[in-house]
């Protein structure tokens, strides 16, 4: 091992655990029901042909062999409970655990969405609390919760942007998004039956607003931006943006992934954003979960109301909630039921833990610490953009190139220091880019381990490149070959009776 | 703020070492307009015990301790409580995506697990991790089929939940694709001459759901064999999962979008859910969302890894199968867990406890109103046609903690008063007689003309 | 790096070899060292036609997808099937794994392409890194 292991990685034991199915055995069970209190019935009676007889393959196992199976499994996996995840535009902040509590309360965990509207006050609480604070935070004028993740929230947010070209006479054909986005905003584009254009940056990392210019006229719908963008640099003539838009009827659409970085220090709306998504699971603190879910919200300026998905939360005369299906214009719904009120739960718990002080010290907190880790690696790792950094930065690979080891590489020796990696190779426009968020939730003692560790790699690079370049060395499994996964997909386990012979 | 690992002394040091005096200078960048000088106007800070005590409140004004009879597909079935106690783990939730393998083959080999067991069930060859929910995974099975079959139009069975239907209407509408509607006959299920009518040389697909919105299983054999002779795929729509313990597999569609709610995820108003889609392998390359695979790794180990990533969103951009990104990791997980608990044996005891309880109350509600559609077979949920209106019969039933069947009114207004009950094996007989006298009473006084105000509950 | 003499290529790293009315399709060393070990190759079917300049199908490797764009118009008369089960073939030998034979329309078009040293000097001209 090299000498330079920082004193953050520290090696333990991992049990080794097969797949569930390779324990199960007849006979076992980790169920039991309540006898029946009304008559037994026989399912062939009732449901003729269409009664199923055999569940295959499916597993038969006790409770403890399923309380280790998992358990095992989950020491395998990195989490934010462990350490930092300097993911770009991930937002891996703390997930607070009250928020799970009250998310277990009776009413509010076994509510059906569609029980009566009179013992139903609690969730529309919930909904509203959480819409009026996401309308203050953002600026804006009407918000939808039915999104249940960012992407579905674009979806949504572009499908009203295309109503409102409707209402005037004509949809528009097409989308301008920067060379620097996510790859989710010309995914969406193109769900929406938008054509999609590119729009360049230029060297200070933002919108070339001459681009713009010439590139704006009555074809485009809107701009699709994120601000401060995959770069963590704040737009700074995104009044010009607007205005440019706007001009020629345009609309100028946010993707709210980097809020982390204006939460109580500046809104969207009062700089000339139209309609924009937010992502609970990012920037408010739901759980990630190990892929999800999220949640979307999509919020909007008056212009865009009347075409909210529908229902929308409504305040009765009596002073009662209520929901609203009267809404001719709504673009119809994203989603059965309300989005995913599991995570409006949270993500108000988190919006009430920290009040206005503690919501706006935490954006301080995610922009020092960028700014932090900035500072440190600066001249350690190629920093491709001089303008200042928000909540991110984004270093390259360049100088490490030239001894052969890549952003992969450099991110995947990161782990045997004890970190989960950076983005790599995002945003495209960044050649070999090395993407940093370390959000509010690092302490100062988890950031100069972070340092530390990305210095010593550097090292590492020029001292003993094959290192680097063959990490990890300390995990459970090596580098994987992801092109046998892809060439000869094995997607399921199959009992041996049922593999081919060649395997 | 406690969440901030900070001292003041901290951050003093460390804007030191950037070589900034205030933190405000850091937030130069933003043009001097936009930047707040007030303070937000949310609700001041709370203590976490203030915090409790405000869900509780609302807790208590969402239906507490009430019984129901609401399915509509949200589904409340019992949650074994080791669930919770692995899906809190930190190392499960508070964990990202599994993009960087070696660490996160916790989560990759029990999506791989979550993927073969869906298999199991479904009878289809492949799965993906997960779409958000049913009504979605409807819509992309829809948008799938369309691409795999290069036709345009969809025909989609009135039988199929009415919100996943408008979803799929607003999903469609901008990808060109008309939908046709088909009715379901008096048996409360399609007929294989409604699908001929409906199936034409443009059309991609059928959509069905089984069992349908109102319980009933539709006649897949029948229905596929029309479809396929005509060239157009069918779309299986499955909303109550627990009915795959009991009831055969949809094995003759193409491609299969579920709903796993009720899989051990609370019902929760609403959401977070766990859609998922099924299908052949051959239709693999078309599918959206995640997939993991089994490989190995430089010493010859076993591993797992997202794999197919070329379909999606960040390799494919605009020509990706889908837009999708997050999933519903953690509610899989808790699926994932719940059909590992009840198994080969357990699934199909706790899919015939959801038919034994159905097939009582159906018996009793039978002797005081109108059961519909008693000819075709159902699985855990049944129409109830009343001669008072649903409304008025709900508002008695919550007058004892009792949330009554859906009316249907607005979804199905030539059913009259008709509402969607379901029975789980958390229904009790007591329940289920206490809602049938409640529901006798009103029928017999209705009947003999007798006026009562009662307080209309809306819904 | 050779590149076979009797092959035309284009700016896209396709490569034609052409034999009368007929001719063969592949891609050229350089575009299967960009991509990397190649997991799939998307063709059209027998009887598909092609346009010149338009694209006609894609190559996958497992983080990148990039699309085939046709170097002469014509119909597809043969698929190569070696492709759909070992992909990694191009990989091996990108001048000997043809994906396609169609039957040309306009055998002139040809004559627009790049030949074998004028696409090796494009080719070293757009690399640098």
């Amino acid at each position: 091992m090299s000498k330079h292991m920082t004193r953050k990685a520290t090696r333990h034991v991992n049990q080794n655990e097969g797949l569930i199915f390779e324990k199960s055995s007849p006979g076992k069970a980790a169920w039991k029901l309540p006898p029946l209190d009304v008559p037994d019935v026989s399912a062939s009676t009732l449901l003729g042909t269409q009664e199923r007889k055999d569940l295959g393959n499916m597993p038969e196992v006790s409770e403890i062999e399923i309380i280790r199976h998992f358990t095992r499994l989950s020491t395998w996996n990195y989490a934010i409970d462990l350490g930092m995840y300097p993911l770009g535009s991930c937002t891996m902040k703390y997930n607070p655990r009250v928020n799970e509590v009250v998310s277990r309360l009776d009413g509010i965990a076994n509510g059906h969405p569609y029980q009566p509207e009179k013992i139903s006050q609690g969730a529309l609480r919930i909904m509203k609390t959480l819409s009026d604070c996401l309308l203050e935070i953002t600026g804006m004028d009407a918000i939808t919760l039915q999104p249940a993740a960012g992407a579905h929230g674009e979806f949504t947010g572009l499908l009203m942007v295309r109503a409102h070209h409707e209402s005037k006479g004509t949809a528009r054909k097409k989308i301008l998004i920067p060379d620097s986005a996510h790859g989710t905003n010309p995914a969406t584009a193109a769900m929406v039956g938008y054509a999609v254009e590119n729009l360049k940056s230029n060297s200070k990392g933002m919108v070339e607003i001459s681009a713009l210019q010439s590139q704006m006229n009555e074809d485009v719908a809107a701009l699709m931006l994120t601000n401060p963008n995959t770069l963590g640099i704040f737009e700074q003539e995104i009044h010009k943006v607007a205005d440019i838009l706007h001009a020629k009827g345009g609309l100028l659409y946010m993707d709210g992934a980097n809020m982390n970085a204006l939460v109580g220090k500046a809104r969207p709306g009062d700089f000339g954003v139209d309609v924009m998504h937010l992502n609970l699971h990012k920037t408010f603190s739901t759980p990630h979960g190990g892929g999800g879910p999220g949640s979307g919200p999509v919020a909007v300026k008056k212009l865009l109301e009347p075409f909210l998905p529908t229902p929308v939360v409504i305040s009765k005369a009596d002073g009662t909630l209520g929901f609203n299906y009267d809404r001719p214009q709504s673009v119809g719904r994203v989603r059965s039921f309300y989005g995913n009120f599991g995570m409006f739960v949270r993500a108000l718990a988190y919006t009430l833990a920290n009040g206005p002080d503690g919501l706006r010290q935490t954006t301080e907190d995610a922009v020092l610490n960028a700014n932090y880790i900035r500072k440190g690696l600066e001249g350690v790792f190629d920093l491709p953009y001089s303008s200042p950094s928000m909540h991110e930065v984004v270093f390259s690979d360049k100088l490490q190139a030239k001894n052969g080891a890549r952003t992969m590489d450099l991110a995947k020796r990161l782990i045997d220091y004890g970190f989960h990696p950076y983005t790599t190779a995002f945003p495209l426009i960044v050649p070999g880019a090395m993407m940093i968020e370390p959000t509010e939730s690092e302490s100062r003692e988890e950031l100069d381990l972070f340092i530390e560790a990305m210095k010593s790699i550097a090292q590492e690079v020029e001292e003993d490149a094959e290192l680097v370049k063959s990490a990890p060395h300390t995990t459970r499994v090596a580098r994987l070959d992801e092109t046998a996964a892809a060439r000869k997909p094995i997607l399921r386990w199959k009992p041996a009776s049922e593999q081919p012979q060649d395997t | 703020m406690r969440y901030l690992p900070k001292s003041p002394a901290d951050r003093q040091a460390m804007l030191k070492a950037i070589g900034t005096s205030s933190i405000d200078e850091l937030f130069a960048p933003i043009p001097a307009e936009y930047r707040l000088n007030r303070d937000l106007k949310v609700p001041r800070q709370m203590a976490e015990s203030e915090i409790v005590d405000w869900f509780r409140e609302r807790s208590r004004e969402n239906g507490e301790n009430h019984a129901s009879f609401l399915g509509a597909g949200a589904y409340n079935h019992y949650r074994p409580v080791i669930i919770d106690s692995l899906i809190s783990r930190g190392e499960f939730l508070t964990a990202y995506t599994p993009y960087q393998a070696e660490i996160s083959q916790g989560t990759l080999q029990s999506i791989f697990e979550f993927q073969t067991m869906i298999c199991e069930l479904t009878g289809m060859e492949v799965a993906n991790a997960s779409m958000y929910d049913g009504s979605t995974a409807a819509a992309e099975a829809v948008m799938m089929a369309v691409r795999l079959t290069g036709r345009r139009t969809v025909a989609v069975a009135r039988s199929v939940h009415p919100e996943f239907r408008e979803v799929l209407a607003t999903y469609a509408f901008h990808q060109g694709m008309p939908l046709t509607t088909v009715p379901f006959t008096d048996d409360g299920r399609l007929d294989r001459k409604s699908v001929e009518d409906a199936i034409t040389g443009d059309t991609a697909c059928l959509l069905i759901q089984s069992p349908n919105f109102f319980g009933s299983l539709e006649d897949v054999e029948a229905l596929a064999e029309v479809a396929h002779r005509k060239g157009a795929m069918l779309v299986v729509s499955i909303a109550e999962a627990v009915s795959l313990g009991i009831v055969e597999p949809p094995r003759q569609a193409d491609i299969i979008a579920m709903e796993a709610q009720s899989f051990g995820v609370p019902v929760g108003f609403g959401g977070p859910y766990c859609g998922v889609i099924a299908t052949r392998e051959q239709f693999v390359r078309q599918m959206p969302g995640r997939l993991v695979g089994q490989t190995v790794d430089r010493g010859g180990k076993r591993g797992f890894v997202l794999t197919l990533a070329t379909r999606e969103q960040h390799i494919r951009r605009e020509k990706a199968t889908s837009n999708i990104c997050t999933n519903q990791a953690l509610v899989a997980l808790m699926v994932n867990i719940f059909m590992t608990i009840y198994g080969k044996v357990g699934l199909k005891e706790l899919a015939r406890h959801n038919l034994a309880k159905t097939a009582y109350a159906v018996q009793q509600f039978g002797k005081h109103a109108s059961v519909l559609f008693p000819a075709t077979p159902r699985f855990n949920e049944f129409v109830v046609q009343t001669s008072e209106d649903p409304y008025a019969i709900n508002s008695r039933l919550l007058g004892h903690k009792i949330v009554g069947g859906l009316p249907l009114k607005k979804f199905y207004p030539e059913l009259g008063n008709a509402s969607l009950w379901c029975c789980t094996e958390l229904t009790t007989r007591s329940m289920i007689d206490t809602a049938v006298g409640l529901v006798a009473e009103s029928e017999s006084s209705v009947n003999g003309s007798r006026e009562e105000s009662v307080e209309e509950v809306a819904r | 790096m050779s590149y076979p003499s009797d092959f035309k290529y284009t700016k896209e790293h396709e490569w034609i070899k052409a034999d009368g009315s007929t001719a063969t399709i592949g891609i050229t060393k350089h575009a299967q060292e960009s991509l990397g070990d190649i997991v799939f190759v998307e063709l059209p079917k027998p009887g598909a036609e092609l346009t010149a300049g338009k694209t006609f199908g894609s190559v996958e490797s497992v983080k990148a997808v990039s699309d085939l764009y046709a170097p002469a118009t014509g119909t597809v008369t043969e698929v190569n099937g070696d492709l759909a089960t070992a992909p990694e073939k191009i990989n091996q030998d990108a001048h000997s794994s043809w994906m396609l034979k169609i039957k040309l329309k306009n055998p002139g078009e040809l004559n627009a392409l790049l030949s074998s040293a004028d696409y090796e000097k494009f080719v070293a001209e757009e690399g640098g890194s």
